[in-house]
Order: structure tokens, then C-alpha cells, then sequence
């Protein structure tokens, strides 16, 4: 059954190994039976890259506590590894038990990004299943999906059996007993499995889907039969208390990015970032109880041997009584524990917490205004004041950080030059302030091209071409270039083009990222294989418009290839916010103000689960006040992460 | 406290690395010794600085997919006194599947460190491409070659040295379940001469499919001493499923 014996003579051929052995501390080592669902969860990028996924954790952990499903896992493996399986006849394995992902019944797949869209499509053909979904037999393996990217699944359509939407936790038992129904009568028959798993909450089965379009427009995505749901609605777990995974946190035997623990401490965001997919899709806020995050911490420090935590969430310093959770996350452990906040407000960046956050190991610090000028931040609703983002810095600085890096977006709706400029200003301004602290400060500007998502208010929004994308960069490059202390760094342009092909694309662009595949297009989100030339030429192969996908502004009449697809939002909240964007108006966050009725609670009857009736206090929000009315308010966000933890793509 | 006062114990301890976790790199391995260390609870001595580290002094690297029944490392203990045997025992637990520590012995204060004090290692190489016979042939010719000139690459440059004085001892041994074995004495100073170099050494290259290093030794006053000898009293341990 293991493949072991054979990938044992390949691994010494191969780069980093370790990639493909398993063993990893909390690994399961699960006993197959036919009465069990064989669950394959595959990240489709390197080992490295998703071991810590935490979402595939989560579910790992739930189909091997049932007794009626095992789950093993799968990754991407990197180019050499993958020619010596196929010159060796070798298929996609699991890293458990090496068992050849045709012995399970469900390949499915994480997805975080865009980018790994070909690789998808690699891992099935290694599985040994057809890439399309139309040519699987019967028996074939059941091919699903999961993550932020199926809110718009439209482009992999043709390649995935069932999407599923928002959290996974109790949406994947039901599906395990679908599959059961189909396994245990033979797989005779896949129709029947697709239209059981179309009758669960929050599964999308594209195959049972019409798609027209009148010319380039789509013009509707209709279900085929009666029983299946017109719009899928994502799932929501409603209280994150009920669910306190990974209990058992895997601990790789090599490293791996963000190589600690890490305690998710609550989801959902309603600070409303305009840019942020994440923000709008996890809505409401839902937080972990802070006696349990203490459990999971000490917990899980103390079997994983770890010497790091992170405490996990957008926006972490929004947690009621972040503070004492941190202190105690500090003191817990044998040793020295040091504490990262990979998404951190700035204004609740004092010196205090900085003084106790480097208390065990200075981690590096990325603080993320996203926008240089205020009226940008306004635009995007990331409303933060400079006056608290240099009390960060300057609380950094003062506690011995002398480098830090600063996130910004460029290609936001309504930017011009002086908002870009003004990136260059606050950067300047940071380093002056490090310089009463220290000789040689050094912030780094990281820039990243805009890509406009589904389900933001910005999803109306044509994408900045690439040489425009390009001319911001150099404009901001030039700007900085003489300035001592100002390092920059920029996404490449031409990878944020073809992340706009597949972040709003329709059904017709799955024939793009089959012919990029077909060429060999693996690991596009790794600088070394991405080759923007073969996109652009597959898009006019197959007669599509870059232009038409990502350039162009839509229009409020238009239909969007996920329209069928609901977040829970309302089609004409998220217009509205774009209106207001353009406008230059603002919106508060409703976890702590009067509700505006999204659609994420209403929609579904759930709440808000916050232990705090009022924002943290801190930098200019000290005063405490929750604004009646709006007013901008005063705040930044800051992100702390280790060092070495970032992916390095 | 001056930490150069304050009470230290050194303790050597010897590790063997087996399974599918002998493909993580020498680096890997340094990182599970500091999780599984913090998991026993036991008082580890830590650097200085802003980002302190347990005090750890690993012996010579293993290559990437090597076995080893004979890996060693020194660890600093922030006491006057440590029991072997208490750190042997809370190890047992704590390792990860295919690595297991086996002995230990305290280390006699200003002892020599691993990397400086070993010279020679004992290796057993399976080899599946080749008959006995003809493998006791190209052994004839090893041993029998005036030098063994091997090049290999540092830093971006070609350097071209002599492995035949590091060759101490060779000749074919048992044979496993799928192929034949080479057993061969290497020496370490001032390098250590890889396996894999050997074999590249003399026409015809074999490709070996598992290498094992079974001992390391300490050669002092014509003895050969194993690295845990040079400590008191070391302590050896029996494991329950070890092999």
C-alpha cells in the first residue's frame, strides 16, 4: 500500500526531501477501511508553504476524530520532485502513510491564492484523475475545494466536482456522509453523489450549472434542476468556543513558514477595509473566549516544544483585552516564549506592549497604513492617522527595533501621484524618527500592485494596468532612491495582471489556466517559474480580452460570474460602499456602533461574538470614545510577524 | 549573575537517526533537539543576547539522507549537577519517530569539542548495482591507488584534494536483503571525507541507496576512543524498539 519503498530511492535525487517524509509531531496515522471516507487534503503549493495552512489543519483533525472518515495530506511537489515521479510512474502520494491518492476517495483542496491555480491542475493530473470534470468516470476521485478563493470558483469550474464556501468545520461531516452514500454503494454512480452534495449548506456543484453569455457578457448561471440551489450561501460557525482546533498543531520535522504555534483567537473582521476580501467574506467577528486562547497556548507550548506563538486574526489588537492575553501568553511555558500579532492596530502599538513583545526575542515588525495620504485611506476606509503610525515607530524604535517594513497598495481606485508620493513621505518621516534612537534606522517599503476582489466594495473596480502599475513603482522608486534608511521592495506588476485574470474571471477562463498548465505553467506564485508571456498568449488564444477581465470598470446592472455565490453581503450594501469610497466617506465598525446591515448577521441570524462592548484604548484612541456619528477616526494598523516567517515569494 | 560563573553541565549525548527522518538536513535535526529539550522541561543553558538560544554543540553534520547509529551532541545545563540518566529518560518521549538517544556521559570540564576531537568514522553503504565480487575488485583498486584525486565545489570554486590518507579501511561486507555492503573507515580531519566522494573516487560510480554511519572515534595515544569514553562515567542506554 505505502509507496514508501520506491520514493525512498527517489528522495536522494530530489532537493529538501524532508518535503515528502510526513512525521510530523500530532501527525495522525489513520487505519483505512472500506467503511471509511479516505479524506486527501492537498495544498496545491510546496510543503513549506502549506504545512502551517491552518484550515487544513482543522479539518484534518475532524475526519480522523470521526469514526466514519480518515484524512491524510498532500502538497505540491516542487518541479524536480515531480519529474522523478513521473518518470518513475509515481502518482500524487499522501506524506501520512505515502498512500497513492487513488486509494482515496476525495481529493480535496485548499485554496489561498490565485496564483497556484495551475498547480491544482497538476496535482490532479499526478492523482491520476482526468483534469476536466467531465471526463471522470464514476469511480473517479472526487475532486473538492476550499478557501477564500471559491468565492468566485467560476475559473476552476470545469476542473473541481464541489466548492465549498466559509468555514469548514461542520460543512465537511455532512459531505463526508454524502460520499459515504456514494462509496459504500459502489460509486456507481457520481451524478447522484454531485446532486447530494448541491443539497448541502454552502456546496457548490458547478457541473449542475448553465452558463450564457451574450458575446463577452455573462448574462446568467443558472441551476439545471430544481433541487439545486439557485445561490449557494457560504457556512458560519457561529461560535469559534465550540471549535478549539488544531488541538494538535502539526510540528514539521523541517522548516516551514510561520514555524511556531499559532492560536487563532477569533474570525471575522468589521473594521471594513475596502481592498480586504478577507474582511468582508469571515464577517461576523466571532472570538474565542480568552480562557480558552490560554488553554490552546499552554497547551499546545507544551507539546510542541515551540518557543514562539502567534496569536492569529485580522487585526488582532481588536481582541477584548488583548493586553492580558499576551502577558499571559508571555508567562506561560517553561522558558522565554516570544509573542507575534501577525495583524496588529498601531495605535494599540504603545510601548508598553512593544517593551513586552521583545521581552523573550525581538520578532520583526511590519506595520501596514496600506495608503500614504489621508484621503487615499479614506477612499479604501483604512482610516488611520499618521500621528499614531509614527507613535508606533516610535515606540519601536525606542525599545531597540532599528528596522521595520511598511506595507502600502498602489493602484487603489481614485489614486493619483500625490497619493503615491506621499508613500515615500511617511517612509522618510519613520526613519527620521529612528534616528534619535539609533545610527542607522531602516524601514522598507513593500509595495504591492492592487487586485480587486470578489465580494469587496471594490470588485467594481478596473485593475491599474500593468505599465501603470509599473510607472507607480518607479515614480515611488525614484522619489526614495537618495533617501538614506529608505529601502523598497514591489510586487511584480505583471503577477498582479494574472491574478486579476483569475481573482474576477468567468467559466471561460478555466480554458486559460488549462493551455498555461498544458505548457508546463506550475508554481506561477514563485518568481522563478512565473512566465507572464504564456498567460497573455493563452488569453488570445482562446479569444479573451485582458482588457475586458481586468481592466475595465463594471457597472452596478452588470452580472459577476459570482452572483450565485453569497457572502452574505447584499449586492447593494457593497455598491453603496463603493459609492462612498468615491466619495471619500468612511464607515464605522459595527461591532462596537449600530448595525448598517450588511447581510453577514441578518442574513444568516447570527451575531457578533465580542467580549468588549467598546473599542480597545489606545494612540489616539485613547479617549475611549466610540464615535456617534462619523468621524474619522484614528487609527493604524500594524502587523508583527518573525522574521523568516514571511514567504520569501 | 556573570554567566561564565555560574554552575554548568556538559553533557555529551549519542543519538542514532533512522527511517524517513534521515532525510531532513543537519539543521532540521539541530531544531528538533531545541523543541524536544524545551519539552523535557530540563534546565537548559541559553546564549546571551536578543535572541537567546539553547546551548547546543552538534559533532560533525550528517549529510541529507544518511542514517547514523552514532550522531552526537554536547548540551550546556544551567546546574552544578545532572544526572545522565534523568535526561536519557525525559528524551524518550519527546524525540520524534527514527531519532533516539542512546548514551550519554558528562564531559570533564575544558574537553575538546566534537568536531575537534573526532578523526575517524565507521560507514556502511548499501549498494544494489553491484556483484560482491566485483565490489571486492573495486575495493582491490582503492586501496591500491597511489590517490584518489576528488573535486568538489566551495563557495563557487573547484577544489581538487586527495581522499586516498583519508581512506583508513575498506572491504565488502555482508550482504543485505536487496544488494551488497561496503564498509569503510573515513577520516574526518581536516575534513571529513564523504561516502559519496568515495564512491566517485574510482571508476566504475556506484549509486548507493542508504549510507549508515555506525561509530565515530576519538583516536588518542594509538587507542580508539568512542566520543562518549572521554567523559565519566558514561551511561549507556537500552531503548525498547531501537533498530
Amino acid at each position: 500500500m505505502s509507496l514508501w519503498p520506491e520514493l525512498e530511492l527517489v528522495l536522494p535525487e530530489v532537493s529538501k526531501p524532508a518535503r515528502y517524509i510526513g512525521g510530523e509531531g500530532g501527525m495522525a496515522t489513520p487505519e483505512h477501511h472500506p467503511s471509511k471516507v479516505a479524506w486527501l487534503l492537498a495544498y496545491p503549493d510546496t510543503y513549506e508553504i502549506g504545512l502551517p495552512n491552518q484550515g487544513l489543519q482543522i479539518l484534518y483533525e475532524i475526519l480522523n476524530e470521526r469514526d466514519d472518515s480518515v484524512a491524510e495530506r498532500a502538497y505540491a511537489p516542487w518541479v524536480d520532485m515531480e519529474a522523478e515521479m513521473r518518470a518513475g510512474g509515481l502518482p500524487l502520494f499522501s506524506v501520512d502513510t505515502h498512500r497513492r491518492a487513488g486509494d482515496f476517495d476525495v481529493l480535496a483542496f485548499n485554496l489561498s491564492a490565485e496564483l497556484v491555480y495551475t498547480n491544482l491542475l497538476n496535482c490532479i493530473d499526478l492523482a491520476g484523475a482526468p483534469v476536466r470534470a467531465e471526463h471522470r468516470a464514476d469511480d473517479d476521485l472526487l475532486i473538492g475545494a476550499g478557501g477564500h478563493c471559491t468565492y468566485n470558483p467560476e475559473p476552476l469550474a470545469d476542473f473541481v466536482d464541489f466548492f465549498v464556501l466559509g468555514d469548514g468545520e461542520e460543512v465537511v461531516s455532512e459531505i463526508t456522509e454524502a460520499v459515504w452514500d456514494w462509496k459504500r454503494s459502489g460509486k456507481k454512480s457520481r451524478q447522484s453523489v454531485l446532486r447530494a452534495l448541491a443539497a448541502i449548506e454552502g456546496v457548490y456543484v458547478p457541473s449542475l450549472y448553465d452558463v450564457a453569455y451574450d458575446g463577452p457578457a455573462l448574462v446568467s448561471i443558472t441551476p439545471r434542476y430544481a433541487d439545486v440551489p439557485a445561490v449557494v450561501e457560504k457556512r458560519t460557525v457561529a461560535d469559534l468556543a465550540a471549535w478549539p482546533y488544531p488541538k494538535q498543531q502539526l510540528v514539521p520535522l523541517t522548516e516551514v513558514v510561520h514555524d511556531r504555534l499559532n492560536v487563532e483567537v477569533f474570525r471575522g473582521c468589521t473594521r471594513g477595509c475596502r481592498f480586504c476580501q478577507a474582511g468582508m467574506i469571515t464577517r461576523p467577528v466571532r472570538e474565542r473566549p480568552a480562557e480558552q486562547v490560554r488553554t490552546m497556548v499552554a497547551d499546545g507550548l507544551a507539546r510542541s516544544g515551540y518557543d514562539e506563538v502567534a496569536l492569529t486574526s485580522l487585526s488582532t489588537a481588536d481582541f477584548s483585552g488583548i493586553e492580558e492575553v499576551v502577558s499571559a501568553t508571555m508567562d506561560c511555558g517553561a522558558g522565554e516564549v516570544s509573542v507575534s500579532l501577525p495583524s496588529l492596530r498601531v495605535d494599540a502599538f504603545t510601548v508598553g506592549l512593544a517593551a513586552q513583545i521583545q521581552r523573550a526575542r525581538r520578532t520583526g515588525l511590519t506595520f501596514a497604513p496600506e495608503a500614504g495620504s489621508w484621503r487615499m485611506r479614506q477612499v479604501i476606509n483604512k482610516l488611520i492617522d499618521e500621528r499614531d503610525l509614527y507613535g508606533a515607530v516610535e515606540s519601536a524604535f525606542s525599545q531597540g527595533w532599528r528596522r521595520m517594513k511598511l506595507y502600502f497598495l498602489t493602484g487603489l481606485p481614485t489614486e493619483t501621484d500625490v497619493d503615491t508620493l506621499a508613500i515615500g513621505e511617511l517612509a522618510r518621516n519613520c526613519v527620521e524618527l529612528g534616528r534619535a534612537h539609533t545610527k542607522n534606522p531602516s524601514v522598507t517599503v513593500s509595495l504591492g500592485g492592487f487586485v480587486p476582489k470578489p465580494f469587496t466594495p471594490f470588485q467594481w473596480f478596473g485593475q491599474n494596468t500593468v505599465s501603470e502599475l509599473q510607472r507607480k513603482v518607479f515614480l515611488l522608486r525614484d522619489d526614495i532612491k537618495r533617501n538614506r534608511g529608505v529601502q523598497m521592495k514591489w510586487h511584480d506588476p505583471k503577477a498582479s495582471l494574472v491574478e486579476g485574470i483569475a481573482s474576477r474571471g468567468d467559466r471561460r477562463i478555466g480554458r486559460v489556466i488549462e493551455e498555461v498548465w498544458r505548457q508546463g505553467g506550475t508554481f506561477q506564485e514563485w518568481s522563478e517559474h512565473f512566465d507572464y508571456d504564456r498567460w497573455t498568449q493563452a488569453m488570445a488564444k482562446h479569444g479573451l480580452s485582458v482588457d475586458w477581465y481586468v481592466h475595465r470598470h463594471r457597472t452596478e446592472d452588470e452580472v459577476l460570474p459570482w452572483d450565485h455565490i453569497s457572502a452574505g453581503l447584499h449586492k447593494d450594501f457593497l455598491w453603496q460602499d463603493w459609492r462612498d469610497a468615491l466619495n471619500e466617506v468612511g464607515l464605522e465598525d459595527c461591532r462596537w456602533t449600530p448595525c448598517y446591515d450588511c447581510g453577514a448577521c441578518t442574513g444568516y441570524s447570527i451575531e457578533h461574538i465580542v467580549a468588549s462592548a467598546v473599542p480597545p484604548a489606545g494612540g489616539s484612541q485613547g479617549t475611549g470614545q466610540v464615535p456617534t456619528g462619523y468621524q474619522p477616526p484614528e487609527e493604524v494598523s500594524v502587523q508583527l510577524s518573525g522574521i523568516g516567517a514571511r514567504s520569501s515569494t | 549573575m556573570n554567566p561564565n560563573q555560574a554552575p554548568r553541565t556538559r553533557i555529551r549525548l549519542r543519538y542514532g537517526k533512522s527511517g524517513r527522518i534521515r532525510f531532513t538536513s543537519h539543521r532540521d535535526v539541530a531544531r528538533i533537539w531545541e523543541r524536544s529539550l524545551r519539552r523535557t522541561g530540563l534546565p537548559v543553558a541559553q546564549t546571551e543576547g536578543f535572541s537567546p538560544r539553547a546551548k547546543l554543540h552538534f559533532g560533525l553534520a550528517l549529510a541529507t539522507g544518511y542514517e547514523s547509529d552514532a550522531e552526537y551532541l554536547d548540551v550546556d545545563f544551567k546546574c552544578g549537577e545532572m544526572a545522565v540518566e534523568e535526561v536519557l529518560k525525559s528524551l524518550v518521549d519527546v524525540l520524534p519517530d527514527g531519532i533516539e538517544a542512546t548514551g550519554g556521559a558528562v564531559l570533564a570540564p575544558g574537553a575538546m569539542s566534537l568536531q575537534q576531537a573526532v578523526t575517524i568514522c565507521d560507514w556502511d553503504i548499501e549498494l544494489l548495482d553491484v556483484a560482491a565480487g566485483d565490489l571486492a575488485q573495486w575495493v582491490d583498486q582503492v586501496l591500491g591507488a597511489a590517490t584518489l584525486m576528488v573535486t568538489r565545489e566551495r563557495k563557487g570554486q573547484k577544489i581538487t584534494d586527495d581522499l586516498a590518507p583519508q581512506v583508513r579501511a575498506l572491504e565488502v561486507g555482508e550482504p543485505t536483503s536487496r544488494g551488497v555492503r561496503l564498509l569503510a573507515t573515513l577520516g574526518t580531519q581536516p575534513r571529513a571525507a564523504r561516502p559519496s566522494e568515495l564512491l566517485a573516487a574510482q571508476e566504475p560510480v556506484h549509486r548507493p541507496v542508504l549510507i549508515r554511519r555506525t561509530r565515530q572515534w576519538i583516536e588518542q595515544d594509538g587507542a580508539r576512543l568512542e566520543p562518549l569514553m572521554v567523559g565519566a562515567a558514561p551511561v549507556q542506554h537500552t531503548l525498547v524498539g531501537v533498530q
